[in-house]
């Protein structure tokens, strides 16, 4: 069990103070449109601290990408902690080519009527309207991936205008920042979607890591320079001075196909991790996700590990695609810097 | 006094610095992580929030869903919030789906009813009268949050939001549905640990 130096409320008061700037942001007319809290009978809903909260609660878990109502309900029991609903699973878009876009809205509604978990979904990078219709729909996280064909190739949404919290993928300190500045209540690293093989998703972490320790033995005055170089506040790359890490729920995706893969993330750092073809494009994919659950749940003892990497066959795991046949143009993690 | 947390999924790491703060106040004991039937040796427990379905099959394919009932039953002291007080209601269903399976501890005098305020977007933080244990007023947050919709027998409320019942308690098993480990207080920890103590 990792321990934060800082309290929730130590977290919050810094993440307030970003709201704030937002507001200034806003009254000097940079911002055309940032929604009014509402104050329902002394609640306060759609807040920073609310939104912060909610990847608080996915730590140590599974979130697993589904395409229907049928893969829903084996996540479901499974133990996955979330879904994730996309049109098409990374492999396959791989594989199909032409522009990725958001899943039909009326199978993300299908699917949040037939299961309990929180139902997160994936948008376009930079795409506003698209994230607009799922906070209208009602999904419980919005994801801005690399996987979908981006909307903008120069900005990301900024997602302090909405009340649903946002994920995004990440590969170094600088991309997580960032992503943090703009809003992001959770970081995933990007690793390589839909091709099984977890080489890059350990390499973005290990920058991560390596990018904080050297952060952490930085003098105040270099880290004001790097704060420019990230193009980040100051005060945020403080925050993650104190506290040691990524401010924000950080999981791991992209890549992830056996038990072992999902305990070397955990073992690396990570607060839990996104599966997505790994599950449905095995042979096995109930047995296979509770054996991904049980292994994410107890990464830190590899008996448990083993028991969960026996539950499956290796001779079912999906086909993996070695990063180095892939030509530069069809590499997803470059997308979004 | 040695105070555990079941530490699978969710916010496990939240209630153990809240836990550290309260001991560090009266100066001794320890929190350890909890995951098999071995580490089950503690003073008191805490379930935290997270996914109720999956701390719960965890647990059970872990062996530890039996032996952590029987305990709360023999009367260990346990504290439980938002998933953790689904898993100790006797009565739980879904505020949409309805009535599931999953598995359960099911031993205190409660009905509750999932997902009761909506989803994350109708998530929302509020404060909270806790005079009942001389808490004062205090914020916290409520996250896709369950409600208690009513207690019997020795089970009784200790606090409520809008005549829906937020903290309830059966002689050593305290349940709330909110998160006081996101907040800046340690007050329900501090009651909590007065319950392990007696």
């Amino acid at each position: 069990m990792r321990l934060y130096a800082l309290s929730f409320e130590e977290i919050e008061r810094f993440f307030y103070k970003l709201a704030e700037l937002r507001d200034s942001v806003k009254d000097e007319g940079l911002m055309s449109y940032v929604p009014e809290i509402s104050v329902v009978s002394g609640t306060v809903q759609g807040s920073t601290r609310v939104k912060h909260a909610f990847p608080i609660f996915q730590k140590g878990g599974v979130v697993m990408d589904v395409t229907n109502v049928e893969q829903a309900g084996i996540a479901e029991d499974a133990g996955a902690v979330s879904v994730m609903v996309l049109d098409k699973l990374p492999y396959d878009v791989r594989k199909a080519g032409g522009v990725a876009r958001m899943a039909d809205p009326k199978v993300i509604e299908e699917v949040m009527n037939s299961i309990t978990l929180p139902v997160m979904a994936k948008v376009r990078i930079g795409h506003v309207y698209e994230a607009k219709v799922l906070e209208a729909l009602g999904v419980d996280m919005i994801d801005e991936s690399e996987v979908l064909t981006p909307a903008d190739e120069e900005h990301h949404i900024n997602k302090w205008e909405f009340r649903v919290p946002f994920v995004n993928g990440a590969r170094n300190l600088g991309e997580a920042l960032r992503r943090i500045s703009e809003g992001a209540s959770m970081i995933r690293t990007k690793g390589e979607p839909g091709t099984g093989n977890v080489s890059e998703a350990v390499k973005h972490i290990k920058i991560v890591n390596q990018e904080l320790r050297n952060l952490l033995s930085m003098a105040e005055e270099d880290r004001v320079k790097k704060s420019r170089e990230l193009q980040v506040p100051y005060e945020l790359v403080e925050l993650t001075v104190k506290y040691s890490r990524l401010p924000v729920v950080n999981f791991a995706a992209g890549g992830i196909a056996t038990p072992a893969d999902a305990a070397l993330m955990m073992w690396l750092g990570t607060d839990g991790i996104f599966v997505g073809s790994g599950i449905f494009k095995s042979e096995d994919p109930l047995e296979r996700a509770k054996a991904v659950v049980l292994a994410t749940a107890n990464w830190e003892d590899p008996e448990v590990v083993l028991e969960a990497q026996k539950m499956i066959s290796e001779r079912k795991a999906m086909m993996g695609v070695d990063i180095k046949t892939l030509k530069p143009e069809e590499l997803m993690q470059v997308r979004g810097l | 006094m040695k105070i555990g947390v079941l530490a699978y999924q969710g916010s496990f790491e939240e209630h153990a610095l809240q836990v550290r703060r309260v001991l560090q106040k009266i100066g001794k004991g320890e929190v350890i992580q909890v995951k098999k039937p071995k580490d089950l040796d503690v003073d008191g427990i805490i379930i935290p929030g997270g996914e109720s379905t999956t701390i719960g099959q965890v647990a059970q394919k872990m062996g530890l869903l039996d032996p952590l009932k029987e305990k709360i039953s023999q009367g260990l002291p346990v504290l439980g919030t938002c998933a953790g007080a689904i898993m100790l209601s006797k009565e739980v269903r879904d505020a949409k789906i309805g009535k599931k399976d999953q598995p359960l501890i099911g031993v205190m005098d409660a009905s509750i009813i999932r997902n009761f305020y909506g989803r994350q977007r109708e998530s929302f933080e509020a404060t909270i009268n806790l005079e009942e244990i001389e808490g004062g007023h205090q914020r916290f947050v409520f996250i896709r949050a369950p409600a208690i919709l009513k207690v019997w027998g020795k089970a009784k409320a200790l606090a409520s939001l809008n005549d829906v019942i937020v903290m309830a308690q059966e002689d050593q098993i305290i349940t709330t549905t909110f998160h006081p480990e996101l907040s800046g207080t340690t007050i329900v920890h501090e009651y909590f640990l007065e319950a392990v103590k007696r």
